[in-house]
């Protein structure tokens, strides 16, 4: 018989996402996920945490997005015997991140993929640096391991190796393709080598000081990153900003998305070989950031987001120069798309190429902006429009081709967007405080933090210890569901394609490697 | 063998091989600023080729002899070459030695020695390099070929020198012949130099790479001479479109070795225009996706075969 989920009594989390907690038995546990599945539920992150210390044990945490809330289901599992049944074959994004949980914690998923993902031979198999009595600063001998891969056999089938070090100056992943001629049969990602123990960081530092760590686990996302967790914390200690503060964070999260966009659709245009249209974008996201070192004092604002609000203010004159700016934005990147719309060459590169039709995408839980190119229309500036995005009215950007051209008019349509909401921010900034002090905390508190940022959900998980310390932060990018998707995408193309696929879905390594 | 003979000679290999960064450097200037880009100084492509020479090699233990030797051999070819091309003068006593289609063997010859070395390591990179070019290779070839038979069959000799003097001499009149072969040889030029929208040379995305791809392996000195080659073999190319298409301005045959003083500055004049050209066109371009590469060629052999039947069905 199915067991009932209504038999489960699931408990609030507090905090700006709307958001529930449930203690689910491990016999539940796949059903559970499998009854979420139906409901339309997405899995957002899966994380683990030593609770030996209390006696109970190992944790297994699944966060699961279904349209407008988050559910956070718990499963105990004894540190006698520390496995757990495999998500995987419910939510596929799940394997890597029970990977990433048996390396770091030790607690392995049944019948999933056993070869390590974020280890990379720094520390000894046996053991585990997330666990409690692991200190850290350890230091290991080097060693090498090799790494399995899957082979591809046939007649004329041949491995080209790329990374982690590359031509240019991008950041380490490896990338084994498996190749007849220049059409890619596979490609298998290794990632892991940005790995730099984010989170075992976390739990020396207190609840206020972890926004900077936060802020710095993917620099191109710093404001999702570092408003997620000031969520977090403000909702576990029952605390809401200013209306001021969040149209500031929104007006710099929609900076943000912008700055990249810009660069990203440079890049795209460089990757076909027209380097003007990287010199153009180049121009607009540094006339941006110029302005971002004006208005905020940072051309990348790490620390602005801050717990109990934001630190610093606009001025009258700051606030004239970026509604000025939005309009010149406007009316270049207008110019700009016809360049791109009508560039025959460059269409045909675009079109076409690394496609991603929506059934795959939903199957594989794709997210955020690639999503939207494969026809999931899905964003939470407007499924769950927590403030200031509930006074915005966002529109949601989408197209269905699932192709590069796809993800470049999703680019385009966005960064319009995002202009038109700064511009909405600045004529309607209410007035007010923009920082207020944060309540004490409790111990063993738990908070979720859920921001749109520019590549798709950005997620923290925060626990209080006692005396305003971090237990347990667990930063997730969407990159985690994104990375294999990838995989699939380049399938049947050619392999001087890849790096405009890649580049189409520009997705974090430090953020999944932490 | 007179004196003028040999100065011509001489002065135009010299001319070649000092040249050939600088035009490059001008390329690379015009792209630049037709991307609103500050332009990286003109003598940059010198102060690589100095830069590289003050490096120590590094070589892959997998490395035969024939590794090392290619730059050599590669850089020897182009000097070769621009030796039968007449650049500044006409009278070249070197050119009896080889015709326009034993040029395009020395060609050939070189890509056979690039990619040998580009495989002899063994990296994926390298063989993916060498096969994508011997692709546009042997597509390319069959084109310039037909493009140096429309000129011969205009000046009835395969030789350079010949063809340029011939058609130096003529009134000015435009050949529809010619035009097709005209069309047909930048196109070959751009394919053959690793030039958008073929190859990118200013590319870091090994996976996309041709020529690049090639020489990843190559460090030093090495690198410094098969960037020097690359610069000479875009001179060189740009040379046989000038004897061909543009002959107006060479010293022509045994006359005053003064005539060498006007043909320079027309040299450097024809250079920079067709730089800015050549960047013009690169910059407006988008690279093609690596299978459109033989169209993009079977449409070079065509104009040219077309040139070629135009001359010969109708005269002209």
């Amino acid at each position: 018989m199915r067991p009932q989920l209504q038999q489960l009594q699931p408990k609030l989390i507090p905090g700006a996402f709307p958001a529930r907690w449930l203690t689910v038995p491990v016999e539940q546990w796949v059903h559970t996920a499998e009854s979420l599945r139906e409901a339309d539920g997405h899995l957002l992150a899966l994380w683990g945490a030593d609770e030996r210390d209390r006696g109970t044990d190992f944790a297994i945490y699944a966060a699961v997005l279904k349209p407008s809330r988050l559910l956070v289901l718990e499963l105990r599992v004894p540190a006698l015997a520390p496995v757990f049944p495999s998500l995987t074959p419910v939510f596929p994004s799940a394997g890597r991140m029970e990977r990433a949980v048996y390396d770091l914690l030790g607690v392995r998923a049944e019948g999933g993929d056993t070869r390590h993902w974020l280890r990379h031979a720094a520390w000894p198999q046996e053991e585990f640096p997330l666990r409690r009595d692991f200190a850290a600063g350890r230091q290991f001998p080097a060693m090498q391991e090799a790494y399995p891969f899957v082979r591809v056999e046939g007649d004329g089938v041949h491995e080209i190796a790329v990374g982690p070090v590359h031509a240019g100056i991008i950041e380490p992943g490896h990338f084994r393709f498996s190749v007849v001629g220049e059409k890619l049969l596979r490609l298998e990602e290794r990632l892991g080598y940005a790995h730099k123990g984010i989170e075992k960081r976390f739990e020396q530092m207190s609840l206020i000081d972890g926004q900077r760590l936060a802020a710095r686990v993917s620099g191109d996302s710093a404001v999702a990153y570092s408003w997620a967790y000031c969520m977090a914390l403000e909702g576990l200690c029952g605390f809401t900003p200013s209306p001021r503060a969040l149209y500031l964070r929104g007006l710099l999260l929609e900076r943000e998305r912008l700055a990249n966009h810009l660069g990203d659709l440079g890049a795209l245009g460089n990757d076909t070989g027209l380097a003007f249209g990287l010199s153009q974008f180049s121009r607009l996201k540094e006339d941006l950031l110029r302005l971002n070192a004006v208005a905020f004092s940072a051309r990348y604002p790490m620390d602005f987001v801050v717990p109990g609000g934001v630190a610093g203010n606009v001025s009258v004159d700051s606030q004239r120069r970026l509604l000025e700016q939005c309009t010149a934005l406007e009316r270049e990147i207008g110019d700009l798309r016809d360049i791109y719309d009508e560039h025959a060459g460059m269409q045909d590169r675009f079109t076409g190429c690394g496609r991603v039709e929506p059934l795959l995408a939903r199957k594989l839980g794709l997210m955020g902006l690639a999503a939207r190119a494969s026809g999931q229309a899905r964003d939470l500036r407007n499924d769950v429009a927590i403030p200031p995005y509930d006074r915005l009215s966002v529109k949601t950007a989408v197209r269905v081709e699932g192709d590069v051209a796809a993800r470049v008019a999703v680019r385009f349509d966005e960064a319009l967007e995002s202009l038109r909401l700064c511009r909405k921010i600045l004529q309607e900034l209410p007035e007010g405080p923009t920082h207020t002090p944060l309540p004490d905390t409790r111990a063993e508190a738990f908070g979720v933090g859920l921001v749109e940022g520019w590549r798709g959900p950005v997620f923290v998980a925060l626990e209080a210890g006692p005396d305003g310390t971090v237990r347990r932060c667990h930063p997730h990018d969407c990159s985690w569901q994104n990375w294999p998707v990838l995989e699939h995408a380049v399938i049947g193309n050619i392999v001087p394609d890849f790096p405009l696929i890649n580049k189409s879905f520009n997705l974090s390594y430090s953020g999944q490697d932490l | 063998m007179s004196l003028t003979g040999i100065l011509t000679q001489l002065l135009g290999v010299a001319v070649a091989v000092v040249l050939a960064p600088l035009f490059l450097g001008w390329v690379n200037q015009c792209r630049a600023w037709l991307s609103n880009r500050s332009a990286p100084p003109l003598t940059q492509p010198y102060r690589l080729i100095r830069k590289l020479l003050h490096k120590d090699a590094v070589i892959a233990d997998s490395a035969s002899p024939l590794f090392r030797v290619v730059p050599y051999i590669l850089f020897g070819a182009m000097v070769t070459a621009a030796a039968i091309i007449p650049s500044l003068g006409t009278n070249l006593p070197f050119a009896v030695a080889a015709d326009a289609i034993a040029l395009v063997g020395l060609f050939a010859t070189a890509r056979v020695f690039i990619s040998l070395a580009a495989m002899d390591i063994g990296t994926a990179f390298g063989s993916m390099g060498a096969r994508r070019e011997m692709m546009v290779g042997f597509l390319a070839e069959p084109a310039l070929l037909m493009v140096v038979f429309t000129a011969s069959l205009i000046c009835g000799s395969t030789a350079l020198p010949t063809i340029a003097d011939t058609l130096a001499g003529r009134s000015l009149a435009i050949y529809p012949s010619l035009a097709f072969a005209g069309v047909a040889f930048l196109m070959v030029l751009l394919a053959e130099n690793a030039r958008i929208p073929i190859d990118n040379p200013s590319t870091h995305l090994e996976l996309t790479m041709i020529h690049e791809a090639m020489v990843l392996e190559y460090s030093a000195r090495h690198l410094a001479l098969i960037e020097w080659t690359s610069a000479l073999k875009l001179f060189n190319y740009v040379c046989i479109g000038f004897a061909l298409f543009l002959p107006w301005g060479l010293a022509r045959g045994e006359e005053n070795p003064l005539a060498l003083l006007w043909a320079l500055p027309l040299l450097v004049l024809k250079l920079l225009l067709a730089g800015a050209g050549l960047a013009l066109i690169e910059t407006v371009s988008a690279k093609l996706r690596i299978f459109r590469a033989p169209e993009f060629l079977a449409m070079a052999f065509m104009l040219a075969v077309l040139g070629l039947l135009v001359r010969l069905l109708l005269g002209s």
